[in-house]
């Protein structure tokens, strides 16, 4: 995964609550068994309507996009993430996140800003005159031309992945021995618990 | 640790964490795993470009659902039919492919066995009560009906468990639904839980366990519980459950990959410990009232835009925040529906009865009792029943059942996820409504343009009989 520090760009003023992830990727695009081109298929039903904002070229190759509450509900797809990282996102500010989508952002090297929804407005006028915003994921700053400023919290093993770009499963796999000593514990004392389809 | 009165949750939480980070991140043992083929290909070519093999894969099962169509899969000859869609041959083939290359038990779409991973879990005994359960899925939640710890996961993290059997996981805090007095007639589990999610919204659960609490659920069989659970997603919550009881271990005895002889006697043993203790917090507390429940309906594009069957469609200035009246104007639009219209008026075409939602023998039971000797309304283009397992839908025929759906009108289908979620030829039309036993009504979720209503079986059935969305009760 790509490291995140900071970012800096253009805004996407999308603003709707509730965007799920059959929204950001519909399952016509799930049959793909690679992570690539998911871009193409991004907000494909919005993407239908005249004048919306993902081909307003004021936003093209906008690297941060501001949703409204619930972003992300619904389906556990990771296509979303990949989908949204292929479009160039890399930030996404929200007044709230569906838990297992933003576990996947975060897991493709996408930041998920959580602040209040007056913030959010905030962002999105500022977005909608096409000035930038800068995301510091170290200072957990959000900060505009116009001297706003932000602060967001985040979980500090997500910043840590982050900002330097780390692989979980080579994190854990480096675990195994603490792993394997629970598991040997459980087949002691629950055996049943082990057994999964050897039974 | 033990003094201080914990949740279910909890308990759960605190059997699986084999070390805490110092940022408080758990590393949480993972006891059982679905995959199915959407969700797992890319995780699988993970694995392999690492050269990481699967740590325990007798934990993991594999089943295809998502993708495969509903329609015969054996030719008169007894060969298997070939899948159309070269993409979803692809996918399904990887998965068939993978899972032996891994060492994991593979349930073949031929199988009797096959069916969707959530109906699939519980009736193999695969899904315990205790357990932490994950799956590529959302509606993983589904199998906290058993009293299991059970959510969904993203690809990376399906990863993760194959290589790990763990997660990294953050606690969510612990929440309460506790539902007082007892439901009316014609009130089913599906009812119950869409007026849930339509009272505390689609993120009225986020960040949170949902614990559901009350005797209307000790009342419920372990299906309805299943249903319950299931939806809890559509109301944000990570995961909901259900504390398991003798029902629950009565419906488990006995199955495939549960545990047997002694093993059995102290697996109940400890399955009776788990329930939230006396005096235990939760952060949050939800209490519904089960006298205001009736059979519900939803009239929008999000599964809390939830009206009873009496009701009408909202008008979008009634709600109170203005993100709510831009989001119910557009789904309004979309559903093609006219703020003031009675549900009762809003005609159908299509009818939908499956899902890991409601593709249980039960749900096919409640249809079957309003269909029998009943027939479609000529205006319903397109009713299907698609049950959510070859052991389903097996046993529905021995109960006639197929006949009854026939005869009213259904096409009776092969197991799948089917019209649930558009990915598979089960489709329904642009522009078309469906009153449907599934669990999500998003924009284009059964297909480009069309438009879902969620509903309980019994009314899918009404629905389909009436040609318009309809109040079982009142069927006569």
């Amino acid at each position: 995964m790509q490291p995140l520090t900071s970012v800096e760009g253009r805004a996407i003023p999308l603003g709707l609550k509730n965007v799920d992830t059959d929204i950001i990727i519909p399952a016509k695009w799930l049959k793909t068994i690679s992570r690539e081109g998911l871009g193409a298929g991004a907000f494909e039903s919005l993407r239908a309507e005249p004048g919306n904002v993902f081909d307003d070229p004021a936003y093209k190759g906008a690297p941060i996009l501001i949703a409204g509450d619930n972003y992300g509900c619904g389906s556990s797809r990771e296509h979303a993430a990949w989908a949204m990282l292929d479009l160039g996102i890399r930030v996404v500010i929200a007044p709230s996140f569906s838990d297992i989508h933003s576990g996947n952002a975060v897991k493709n090297g996408i930041l998920p800003v959580v602040l209040p929804q007056d913030a959010v407005d905030r962002l999105l006028e500022v977005a909608r005159e096409g000035q930038p915003i800068t995301v510091d994921l170290e200072s957990q700053t959000v900060t505009t031309p116009y001297q706003d400023r932000f602060t967001f919290d985040i979980d500090p093993f997500r910043k840590h992945c982050l900002l330097n770009g780390l692989d979980e499963v080579g994190l854990t796999m480096a675990r195994g021995e603490a792993i394997g000593g629970f598991e040997a514990q459980r087949a002691a004392a629950q055996p049943w618990l082990m057994r999964g389809t050897s039974i | 640790m033990a003094s201080r009165p914990r949740t279910l949750y909890e308990k759960i939480w605190d059997a699986h964490v084999v070390e805490t980070r110092e940022d408080g991140t758990a590393l949480v043992y993972i006891d059982r795993h679905l995959v199915h083929e959407v969700t797992s290909p890319q995780a699988f070519e993970a694995l392999r470009l690492a050269g990481r093999p699967v740590r325990r894969p007798e934990l993991t099962l594999a089943v295809p659902d998502h993708n495969l169509p509903t329609t015969p899969r054996l030719d008169a000859g007894g060969r298997p039919v070939p899948i159309a869609d070269p993409e979803s041959a692809a996918q399904l083939a990887a998965l068939e492919a993978n899972a032996p290359a891994f060492g994991i038990r593979y349930i073949p779409a031929t199988a009797r066995e096959q069916g969707i991973v959530h109906v699939v879990g519980p009736e193999q005994g695969f899904s315990l009560p205790g357990t932490t359960i994950v799956c590529g899925d959302s509606h993983t939640a589904c199998h906290g009906g058993l009293g299991a710890l059970a959510f969904g996961i993203g690809t990376s993290e399906v990863e993760h468990v194959l290589a790990t059997q763990t997660l990294l996981l953050q606690q969510s805090k612990p929440m309460e639904v506790r539902v007082e007095g007892d439901l009316g007639p014609g009130v089913s589990a599906k009812d119950l839980i869409l007026h849930i999610i339509g009272k505390i919204g689609a993120a009225g659960g986020s960040g949170y366990v949902i614990e559901y609490r009350g005797r209307v659920f000790e009342a419920m069989t372990v299906e309805e519980r299943l249903t319950v659970c299931n939806m809890s997603i559509e109301a944000g919550a990570r995961a909901g459950l259900i504390a398991p009881d003798d029902v629950t271990f009565a419906y488990l005895k006995g199955r495939p990959m549960a545990p047997q002889g002694a093993e059995w006697d102290a697996a109940v043993a400890y399955w009776r410990t788990l329930h939230s203790d006396e005096g235990a917090v939760f952060a949050k507390s939800v209490v519904i009232d089960a006298a205001q429940v009736e059979p519900s309906v939803t009239w929008g594009t999000s599964p809390e835009d939830v009206v009873p069957i009496g009701g009408r469609v909202p008008h979008p200035e009634d709600f109170a925040d203005e993100s709510k009246r831009v989001a119910a104007r557009k789904s309004l639009d979309y559903m093609g529906l006219t703020p003031g219209t009675p549900m009762t008026e809003v005609p159908i075409e299509n009818v939908f009865i499956g899902s890991c939602t409601n593709s249980r023998i039960e749900d096919l039971r409640a249809a079957a009792a309003v269909l029998k000797g009943r027939r479609k309304a000529d205006n319903v283009r397109w009713a299907i029943v698609v049950p959510g397992s070859g052991l389903v839908k097996a046993m529905a025929e021995d109960e006639g059942l197929d006949k009854v759906f026939i005869e009213a009108g259904f096409e009776w289908r092969e197991p799948g996820c089917s019209a649930c979620l558009g990915m598979n030829p089960d489709k329904v039309p642009p522009g078309e409504r469906c009153a449907s036993t599934s669990n999500r009504n998003f924009v284009g979720r059964q297909g480009p343009g069309a438009r879902t209503h969620l509903v309980s079986p019994a009314m899918a059935a009404a629905a389909a009989v009436a040609g318009r969305l309809a109040d079982v009760r009142q069927l006569g």
